[in-house]
């Protein structure tokens, strides 16, 4: 499924925050929305989502106007993982991954049991919780609490996984199994992977295309190879660096210094 | 029973082990409740009098006075435990209870109106009361709302809302001091007096209320994960808080028509089953039911016989109870 933007604007209390997006994020890819604080990533993604409906224009999915679609046909399609998530206290890791499965039920029609319990499991597989499902979730570690917010989303089985700085507030180790559970659901599921990413570097090792929002709109989108530049990097967010290939053949970059400093 | 590990969740088995153990609680206050009291009237003759086979003056104790005000504490508890329940959940907030954040002074004042301006139509106060109950429902959502619902805010918009129908309130009284008797009844929150005709006037509300409860309880689950994750999952968000807070406000409303200001019962009573059942609604809604008509039974029974001959308003017993319990959240909580 692809899902794109028309002409998509969005004001909040008065700050335009979007204006004239045009974005359009193919089916099985990996996507990295990058760009300097306040730039209007969240909000973009919260669009895509439809978090936030209040904008002017359209998002689309499959060329289908998402206002139209009804807010639970389109959570089995398309499943979003905000910042900072919390849930009750007594929650259980498998509790709140059977939360997932709230889109396949209503009032009138019975939940399927087998279906639920099939994707319940798939889905903590998928992320290495399965030993984790009866631990409640305000116990666990940073990472692993990540996870099991990620087995949520999961158990939805949508086509599309939008993530909201997936890996912030995590060290190093398990900001990589995070990315790497990620991937491989890209991989084997040819699901699309829509990330809003602080860290340039993760961006550039995890994805097929990147976004770069500035100034209200898209500055740049194109490969990781097209988008690293040392111009885009300037003038985006005012940083020199050093752009070099790491072991595994990937473009890397290292800040070195302020641009106005750089110029001193 | 110690089969928990550390760091997991509440099983099955002891959810259902609370919810029995709850039971017997009702049990329990029931039966104390009928047969306790000025005369001393043996279980056994209750049930006799209860299936028709009793005569006598202990017969029309039972059927008239004792089994009446029972039923009608009952139902107060159950209804104004699932109001708040339900309203912790639409606000997400541990504090939110019918009586701290103003929705049950909006009954109130519309309920006193409806006693002492035009009297003689019973049969209106719970329809007039439930208005009075939705519209400070709505105002202390719109003073408290922007950015987004907060706790504090909420309790801060709900006191200045209860101020300021309380301050109605004592207009009212005021202005019809000839009547004034039954109003302080009101304010306090008792049970003196009441009887069948009250039954009839909060049972319907009741059966509709803990049913329509029910049916939204997983919804009220996914709410309290959070506005964002809600909508995430499918979730009308706004269309579920209107929903509810309507049913939670109908619930308080029909209990405030029968008996008054009572306080605290949709605090205590809710926050006390999710410690023991945990926050699934669809155990706690049926486990604060059943606590709530305990509570309030027992505490009635108390008030009631304790000092004897003089009758304490329950509702005095449970802010007595309730104001230090608010106090322990508030430090615990926020």
């Amino acid at each position: 499924m692809v899902l794109e933007t028309k002409n998509l604007g969005v004001t909040i209390e008065n700050n335009e925050i979007l204006r004239g997006v045009n974005v359009a994020f193919s089916e099985g890819r990996r996507t990295s929305i990058i760009g300097p604080n306040g730039a209007g990533k969240s909000t973009l993604l919260k669009a895509l989502s439809s978090l936030n409906t209040r904008y002017d224009g359209q998002v689309l999915l499959d060329g289908a106007d998402v206002r139209a679609m009804g807010r639970q046909e389109l959570s089995k399609k398309l499943a979003i993982l905000p910042q900072g998530a919390t849930a009750p206290a007594d929650v259980t890791v498998g509790q709140l991954v059977d939360f997932g499965r709230f889109p396949y039920r209503s009032w009138l029609r019975p939940s399927d049991p087998k279906a639920d319990r099939e994707a319940v499991e798939w889905a903590l597989d998928r992320t290495h919780m399965t030993g984790y499902k009866d631990r409640r979730v305000a116990v666990l570690s940073g990472g692993e609490r990540q996870r099991a917010w990620i087995a949520m989303a999961l158990a939805q089985q949508p086509q599309i996984l939008l993530l909201d700085e997936p890996t912030t507030y995590l060290d190093i180790g398990h900001q990589l199994e995070v990315m790497n559970i990620v991937d491989e659901i890209n991989r084997d599921y040819k699901m699309t992977v829509i990330m809003v990413l602080h860290d340039i570097n993760h961006a550039l090792q995890y994805s097929d295309e990147i976004v770069v929002v500035k100034n209200h709109g898209i500055f740049a989108h194109g490969t990781p190879k097209e988008i690293l530049t040392v111009d885009m990097l300037g003038e985006v967010f005012g940083v020199k660096a050093d752009i070099f290939v790491n072991s595994q053949g990937i473009s890397v970059l290292s800040p070195v210094s302020l641009v106005e400093e750089a110029g001193a | 029973m110690e089969e928990k590990k550390v760091g997991g969740g509440i099983s099955t088995g002891r959810r259902v082990f609370v919810l029995a153990a709850f039971a017997v609680f009702v049990a329990v206050a029931f039966s104390a409740s009928v047969t306790l009291g000025s005369v001393r009237i043996p279980l056994e003759e209750i049930w006799q009098s209860i299936f028709g086979a009793g005569a006598g003056t202990h017969q029309q104790i039972i059927m008239n006075i004792r089994l009446p005000r029972t039923i009608v504490a009952a139902l107060v508890g159950i209804n104004l435990a699932l109001s708040g329940a339900i309203l912790q959940a639409v606000m997400k907030n541990p504090l939110a209870d019918p009586h701290i954040i103003g929705i049950s002074s909006g009954a109130g004042l519309a309920g006193i109106t409806m006693m002492l301006v035009f009297p003689g139509h019973e049969y209106l106060i719970t329809p007039v009361a439930f208005v009075g109950a939705m519209s400070a429902a709505i105002v202390i959502y719109i003073l408290a709302w922007k950015n987004g619902i907060r706790p504090v805010r909420i309790i801060l918009a709900g006191v200045a809302v209860s101020a300021f129908l309380g301050a109605g309130i004592s207009a009212m009284m005021i202005f019809y001091s000839d009547k004034v008797h039954g109003a302080l009844m009101f304010m306090a929150g008792g049970l003196a007096a009441r009887s069948w005709p009250h039954v009839t006037i909060i049972l319907p509300y009741a059966i509709a209320g803990a049913l329509l409860a029910f049916l939204g309880s997983k919804h009220l689950n996914i709410l309290q994960l959070g506005d964002e994750i809600a909508k995430g999952l499918g979730l009308n968000v706004e269309m579920t808080r209107v929903v509810m807070t309507a049913l939670a406000a109908l619930l308080a409303a029909s209990a405030v028509s029968v008996v008054g200001l009572l306080g605290f019962v949709g605090l205590i009573v809710p926050h006390a089953t999710r410690l023991l059942i945990g926050s699934d609604y669809r155990f706690l809604l049926p486990g604060a039911a059943l606590l709530g008509a305990a509570v309030v039974m027992g505490s009635d029974t108390f008030a009631r016989t304790a000092f004897a001959p003089t009758e304490l308003p329950v509702g005095i017993l449970m802010a007595v109870l309730g104001a230090p319990f608010f106090l322990f959240l508030l430090r615990r909580e926020l």
